[in-house]
């Protein structure tokens, strides 16, 4: 009978230690310093675990308010260290900045930008370190449908070639970064029904000089631009540029489309965003 | 032989091989086209890709190259002379420095002035340029009278390393797609795209090379020490303030056109003088040749070797023109 006693409190004893390891295994005090994974931290609910972020986050609003410890070139250590982590997000190649916080016994997520499936798997990864498990897989349905919808709707389209600029000189087709057939952007093109037109170089950003372009012949040229370009003289200006090629189809069909907006080039969860903005302009 | 037919000779070989290589040049790259299709006139323009493609892409690429390169192997041979030391470049006066100020800022700000169809990046870095000019010059004729080659050099390296610390403040400032294109924009570009950059900076450089064709013998005497030349006649200070200014227009303009090119400034003339001698009345025009022709070909290099990935033409210079450079050296020696 006294047996039988005992057996509840160290059972429940025993709940409360694996309850409190589980929860230490969660990540309660969270410095990103990759504004898409911060991005991510507060889609699925773990914003309020974010204790600090890179000096380039801007979104979503709340990140604002939140302390700056540097980025992936200038990564303040100290200032880390100070808000005590439990959980560093770092760039793959941030190596010094991990052997650090592994020295202070700080767990770090080392992220390397890949394509869309990637994302995907970074939210899972995200929802599994901050125990936030189920929004996570939330979140990511939501993006599968809305991938799913784009791609149902492009279904059997013709699917134009075309040439998605990352940047560029200004009033000039010069110093031209395009995509190159792999990364997300590319991989949000496709899904959006289009066809990178530097596909086979297998690089995630190619210089397109002038005499590629005219070569290759795109379809349709897309540029992204952070930035939010205003309509009117500015626009037609960087328009106007692209008729000097005039023998290219998009250029003759004036198929030439300005995406703008941070949003756009961001691996975070606002990609569906970006996927539906091009399909619509691919498939009007 | 007679210094005038030896004159001919030479600069009349150096003259058939570079024009021999701005015929080649425009007829190969990335892609391959018919020449037929792209003189064909019967054919509409806005049809013809392979006329775009030699008319829009390659055709001022190469004179692009040509000029730049053309400018920076004289502004390296005036600048040897008038500097009297062989490690002189185009790039020691802190000419270019200025220039890629100017051009760091044009893309970090987003700066967009851009002026008659020319972007604002190359306005940005000849007015760089110019500024650099300016403070060289007169720090140089500050002192008593005349123009002090030692305060000019001096200064002119004080500037370089000056300007470079305020182009990684700036770089540190911007973001990384603004940085990964000024990293980009310091290792040279000639794809220029249109015909516009060129028809800017050819004033300057025309002003430039028209002083350049009174200089050799001016050089000559130079070289042998100031004190020789006023002896022999030369108005030393006149001389040297005209080699100076000629020699960093051409190289603000040059820089401003295709971006800071290595190599070609200090090899070329090096080069050149290998083969021909140090006699200025024949190396200046050979360096002005030679360096068309050596700059067409390593853009020529870039635009092929790895197609369609594009390489930098300032890798290029330098992958060719240093171990080339070091044969020649150990064949003559």
């Amino acid at each position: 009978m006294k047996k039988q006693l005992l057996r509840y409190p160290l059972l429940a004893g025993l709940i409360v230690v694996l309850a409190a390891a589980v929860h230490a295994q969660q990540a309660q005090r969270i410095v990103s310093l990759v504004p898409a994974l911060t991005e991510m931290l507060y889609a699925i609910g773990a914003g309020s675990q974010v204790v600090a972020v890179s000096s380039y986050d801007d979104y979503p609003p709340q990140v604002k308010s939140l302390p700056r410890v540097g980025a992936l070139l200038d990564p303040d250590t100290e200032r880390i260290l100070s808000l005590t982590p439990d959980l560093v997000i770092t760039y793959g190649s941030q190596v010094d900045l991990q052997a650090q916080m592994r020295r202070a016994s700080i767990a770090t997520f080392d992220y390397r930008h890949g394509g869309l499936d990637h994302i995907l798997t970074t939210i899972r990864a995200l929802g599994q370190r901050t125990g936030r498990n189920a929004e996570a897989q939330n979140v990511i349905s939501g993006l599968q449908i809305r991938i799913n919808a784009v791609k149902d709707r492009v279904m059997g389209k013709a699917r134009p070639r075309t040439l998605l600029v990352f940047s560029r000189e200004p009033r000039a087709l010069r110093n031209m970064y395009v995509s190159g057939g792999r990364g997300f952007l590319r991989d949000m093109l496709v899904v959006a029904g289009g066809v990178d037109v530097f596909e086979e170089v297998g690089r995630e950003s190619v210089q397109a000089t002038t005499e590629l372009i005219l070569a290759r012949a795109p379809e349709v040229i897309l540029e992204l631009r952070p930035e939010i370009i205003p309509a009117g003289a500015e626009l037609d200006e960087e328009m106007k540029v692209w008729a000097r090629l005039a023998t290219v189809p998009a250029v003759k069909n004036k198929r030439i489309y300005f995406i703008t907006g941070q949003q756009m080039t961001v691996p975070g969860p606002r990609v569906a965003d970006g996927i539906e903005r091009m399909a619509k302009v691919l498939h009007p | 032989m007679n210094i005038r037919r030896r004159i001919a000779t030479v600069v009349g070989a150096f003259a058939i091989f570079t024009i021999a290589v701005l015929v080649f040049a425009p007829t190969v790259g990335s892609t391959s086209i018919s020449l037929r299709t792209a003189f064909d006139r019967s054919i509409a323009w806005d049809n013809n890709v392979d006329a775009q493609i030699f008319f829009v892409a390659r055709l001022p690429r190469v004179l692009s190259g040509a000029l730049v390169g053309a400018a920076l192997a004289a502004a390296g041979v005036v600048l040897q002379a008038l500097l009297r030391n062989p490690l002189a470049t185009p790039f020691t006066l802190g000419v270019s420095a200025g220039g890629a100020l100017g051009a760091m800022i044009a893309i970090s700000l987003g700066l967009d002035l851009g002026l008659l169809g020319v972007s604002s990046v190359p306005i940005a870095s000849f007015t760089g340029s110019l500024i650099a000019i300016a403070i060289v010059y007169a720090l140089a004729s500050s002192q008593k009278r005349g123009l002090s080659t030692n305060v000019l050099l001096l200064a002119g390296v004080t500037l370089n390393s000056f300007f470079s610390a305020l182009i990684l403040f700036v770089q540190y400032m911007s973001d990384f797609t603004q940085s990964f294109r000024a990293v980009r924009w310091m290792m040279g570009d000639l794809d220029v795209g249109n015909y516009v950059p060129i028809v800017a900076a050819l004033p300057f450089l025309v002003c430039a090379f028209a002083v350049f064709a009174a200089l050799p013998r001016t050089l000559n005497l130079l070289t042998m020490g100031e004190d020789v030349a006023a002896a022999r006649g030369v108005e030393v200070t006149r001389a040297q303030r005209w080699a100076f200014l000629s020699a960093s227009l051409a190289t603000g303009a040059a820089v401003s056109l295709g971006g800071p090119i290595g190599f070609i400034g200090i090899i070329v003339p090096h080069i050149v003088r290998l083969m021909v001698g140090s006699d200025h009345r024949i190396v200046l025009p050979a360096a002005v040749l030679f360096g068309a022709a050596f700059t067409v070909l390593c853009d020529l290099a870039a635009r092929t070797v790895m197609a369609p990935v594009e390489l930098p033409v300032g890798v290029i210079t330098a992958l060719i023109g240093g171990p080339f450079f070091l044969w020649l050296l150990v064949k003559r020696s």
